[in-house]
């Protein structure tokens, strides 16, 4: 996987099957270090994605159709294992998330969020790189 | 018998929804029963099934002209009918997903289904259900609980 330049942005990739969450995470996002290079509706089309654009960084909806979440974040990992995954859903419950970040996600934000509450969760993602 | 903490969870459920994405708080009206098995529903609905522990319905159902007002307010400029159900579904998983952390397992709970623009394809499995108008702004919709 390429290294971002130095002091360059950081790839995000958005897979959400719901078009207003993408849209949304694309304009709320507000972290001069992310560049969005793409977006996804479903697991199976963001697998494709991820190994053509090679992002560092990945918001991850779990409900999706096709491939789910969990699968998804698997496979990317499997390809990339330094990618950094927020996975970001309505799933409230603390064995879905427990399970997300066994299988190799990086941080879990619950939906419905705040434009706040997205920006501190990247943040503290990025802290990690 | 349904218990009021549970339909304090779908209510939460929904307020939170729209305080997080509008930060303008929605207000809860005076909940009734409706033992005729017609609750009613508004152009656009979404739609949880559950099973296990209570079965039955939980929907979510509001007015085009509410749903508008709620994505100009995230900055959404697409207002058109996908985008409007897109919506109605996000408030319906957000349902889904406070119902799945409060019940645990006890509850198996659907992936949300949209309906709009046809109130007959909504049928709810009881006679009584428990409505709860959701006021927000100058427009009101309907939280519909239908659990045996």
């Amino acid at each position: 996987m390429a290294k971002p330049a130095a002091n360059g942005p950081l790839k995000l990739m958005i897979v959400d099957d719901s078009n207003i969450i993408r849209r949304r995470i694309e304009r709320s996002q507000q972290i001069a270090r992310l560049e969005v290079v793409g977006s996804a509706s479903n697991g199976r089309a963001a697998v494709e994605m991820f190994r053509r654009t090679q992002p560092d960084v990945v918001t991850m909806d779990l409900t999706m159709p096709e491939m789910d979440g969990v699968e998804c974040v698997q496979e990317l990992v499997a390809i990339n294992s330094e990618v950094l995954i927020l996975v970001v859903s309505a799933l409230a419950d603390k064995a879905t998330a427990v399970d997300a970040i066994a299988k190799g996600a990086n941080g879990f934000l619950c939906k419905p969020f705040t434009d706040r509450q997205l920006n501190d969760a990247l943040e503290e993602l990025l802290s990690e790189a | 018998m349904l218990k009021e903490s549970e339909i304090r969870t779908f209510i939460e459920g929904t307020t939170n929804y729209f305080e997080a994405t509008a930060q303008q708080c929605a207000s809860v009206g005076s909940p009734y029963l409706v033992t005729d098995g017609n609750p009613g529903a508004y152009e656009y609905t979404g739609v949880i099934g559950i099973s296990g522990a209570r079965k039955g319905v939980v929907y979510f159902t509001a007015p085009r002209g509410m749903l508008t007002v709620l994505l100009m307010r995230m900055q959404e400029t697409d207002t058109s009918d996908e985008n409007i159900r897109d919506l109605v579904g996000e408030v319906a998983n957000t349902i889904s997903g406070n119902a799945r952390r409060d019940f645990g397992k006890n509850f198996v709970i659907s992936v949300p289904v949209v309906i709009s623009h046809d109130e007959r394809q909504l049928t709810t499995p009881h006679a009584r259900s428990f409505v709860i108008p959701i006021n927000w702004r100058t427009h009101s919709a309907k939280l519909v609980v239908c659990l045996e």
